[in-house]
């Protein structure tokens, strides 16, 4: 293979494994969105307060899989706890209400962390050799790949979840239509509890794979500014949607990084994401998968 | 209000209700509808009938509005301190205005989740699906496509179906024919009446088409800027004057307060 070319398909394939990481944290704020209209900004603070008790109960000395199971216990408390405690008690408030309560939660959580964890950045090792490996001569990390993988078998268990079952077909109808969902019956408070749990879920998986790139410190929580982005450009309430525009983000980024950086100055990883999701926002205003509403013409 | 409402099923005692505090949207109204009758409610458009069918569901709530005076109570209990889930559990279970069907979901999708909220077996729901194809032979044909891509009169049938998957003793509607063609309306029409004869199922039905309310109910109440104004057996409201003049087409378009004077 041409260098050129191979170098070309190494940067496009960390670009679309990096942003797998993505889709990753944007998935947590879809779910929510999509039932209950509210844009979760607390889901950065849930990513990191995960990371955080798992590295932490490992530093005390539990092992790995009880480690994981008390911070999944600890995220589904969690969860339940916000829903219940802020937002079922603002339920039909404005929008605008729902997302600074959320803003509210997010600084809460953060400083429960610390008061509870303290301050020290943690490491965190999943036991996964991040050296390269050669497939057809194009280098490809083996954590990357790790993480999509991951990040697949969640999405394909969401997915059977949200297609087989009831509580699923629930999830869907709320989605869909909340206020047909509760004129039929159905529970919502049951629904959003299920949904905030699933989120504290996916919050766990995002801040064990972020924490083991990053190192487990606050800026993790920063994780949900590289998730705007992806939610504008995929749609808010697709999570289809999330998986293709964090693909789509994570190779702008380091093509850009890569082949646009020696022109403009280094950097550009930080801010193009934005740039990309802004001019996208003038053609198509709903993303790539959102909202599209199902009708006769 | 009357003798007969002495067991009634369904009882509006001087209901006031109000948008964001501010808006009054009802301002008196009482009705009684007995176990088994099939009771319509007419009026112009703006006359409080969606506004009392979702105080009845207690829906107000997610709509920003609240009752502020009066009571509705169903078999007996308050439906204010009920949620509407609870209120469909116990049989009271309400088809919204302009059909509201889950667009994205399939037909059988759609009738399903009316049968999840009382948390109904998968071998409970076979049955009442069953029973709703029955009743609505092009719902089964349709089972499988999204509910937004059929016909509206299709949309109307999958949200009446969906209602009845909650197993209602007493089924509330709005406006079951609006926008439809007549002779689907006749085909719903039918249906639900079918439905009063042969289940004993109690009918509360919001309705504009006035001729075609009082040729399928039992008894009418007649609203007008919020408040109750009339209220009789559909056989003697078609025989009134004044309802004809305003509400048959006599050419007079209703004046507010009417009948009320009337």
């Amino acid at each position: 293979m041409n260098p050129d070319f191979a170098f070309l398909v190494e940067v496009i394939v960390g670009g679309l494994l990096s942003g797998v990481m993505y889709a990753l944290v944007a998935i947590g704020f879809v779910l929510i969105y999509k039932t209950s209209g509210v844009l979760n900004f607390a889901q950065g603070a849930m990513v990191l307060f995960a990371a955080l008790t798992f590295v932490s109960l490992l530093e005390r000395g539990l092992p790995f899989v009880g480690a994981l199971a008390a911070t999944l216990a600890v995220m589904v408390v969690l969860g339940l706890a916000v829903e219940r405690a802020v937002l079922r008690p603002l339920v039909n408030q404005p929008p605008i209400t729902l997302f600074m309560a959320t803003l509210g939660v997010s600084y809460v959580i953060e400083g429960a962390a610390q008061l509870a964890w303290g301050t020290q950045v943690h490491g965190l090792d999943l036991g996964i050799d991040d050296t390269p490996f050669e497939i057809g001569g194009v280098l490809v990390s083996r954590f990357d790949l790790f993480a999509a993988g991951v990040a697949g078998l969640m999405v394909a268990a969401l997915t059977a979840f949200f297609r087989y079952t009831h509580t699923g077909l629930a999830f869907r109808a709320v989605a869909d239509d909340p206020f047909a969902a509760l004129n039929a019956g159905l529970r919502l408070p049951r629904i959003w509890s299920a949904v905030w749990i699933a989120a504290g879920l996916v919050a766990l998986v995002a801040g064990l794979l972020w924490g083991a790139r990053l190192g487990v410190q606050f800026s993790l929580s920063l994780v949900v500014l590289k998730a705007l982005p992806v939610l504008v450009l995929g749609g808010f309430d697709s999570i289809a949607g999330a998986i293709l525009a964090g693909l789509i983000v994570g190779a702008v980024e380091k093509l850009s990084e890569v082949y646009l950086g020696p022109f403009i100055g280094g950097g550009i990883e930080g801010w193009i994401a934005y740039v990309a999701a802004l001019a996208f926002l003038l053609v198509r205003p709903s993303g790539l998968l959102g909202l599209r509403s199902v009708e006769r013409v | 209000m009357t003798e007969a409402s002495g067991n009634a099923l369904l009882r509006v005692e001087s209901l006031e209700a109000r948008y964001g505090g501010a808006v009054r949207a009802l301002g008196g109204v009482d009705l009684h509808v007995g176990a088994g009758e099939i009771v319509v409610l007419v009026g112009g458009n703006g006359a409080g009938k969606t506004t009392l069918l979702r105080a009845v569901s207690n829906l107000l709530p997610a709509q920003r509005g609240q009752v502020t005076g009066g009571r509705i109570t169903y078999a007996g209990q308050d439906v204010g301190r009920s949620r509407t889930d609870a209120l469909v559990r116990r049989g009271l279970v309400g088809v919204l205005e302009g059909r509201h069907c889950f667009r994205a979901l399939t037909v059988e999708e759609n009738l399903v989740t009316g049968g999840l909220g009382r948390g109904a077996s998968r071998a409970e729901l076979r049955t009442d699906l069953e029973r709703v194809y029955t009743l609505f032979p092009r719902l089964r044909q349709k089972r499988a496509i999204a509910a937004g891509l059929v016909s509206g009169g299709e949309q109307q049938m999958a949200a009446i179906g969906r209602a009845l998957m909650g197993r209602p003793k007493l089924l509330v509607l709005d406006e079951p024919s609006m926008g439809l063609a007549p002779k689907i309306v006749e085909e719903i029409y039918r249906s639900l009446t079918t439905l009063n004869r042969e289940a004993g199922l109690t009918l509360l039905v919001a309705e504009q088409n006035v001729r075609l309310a009082l040729r399928h109910a039992h008894r009418a109440v007649v609203l007008e800027n919020g408040r109750s104004v009339l209220e009789g057996t559909a056989a003697s409201l078609r025989s009134r004057d004044d309802v004809k003049t305003f509400y048959l087409g006599a050419g007079v378009a209703p004046r507010p307060g009417a009948l009320a004077l009337a």
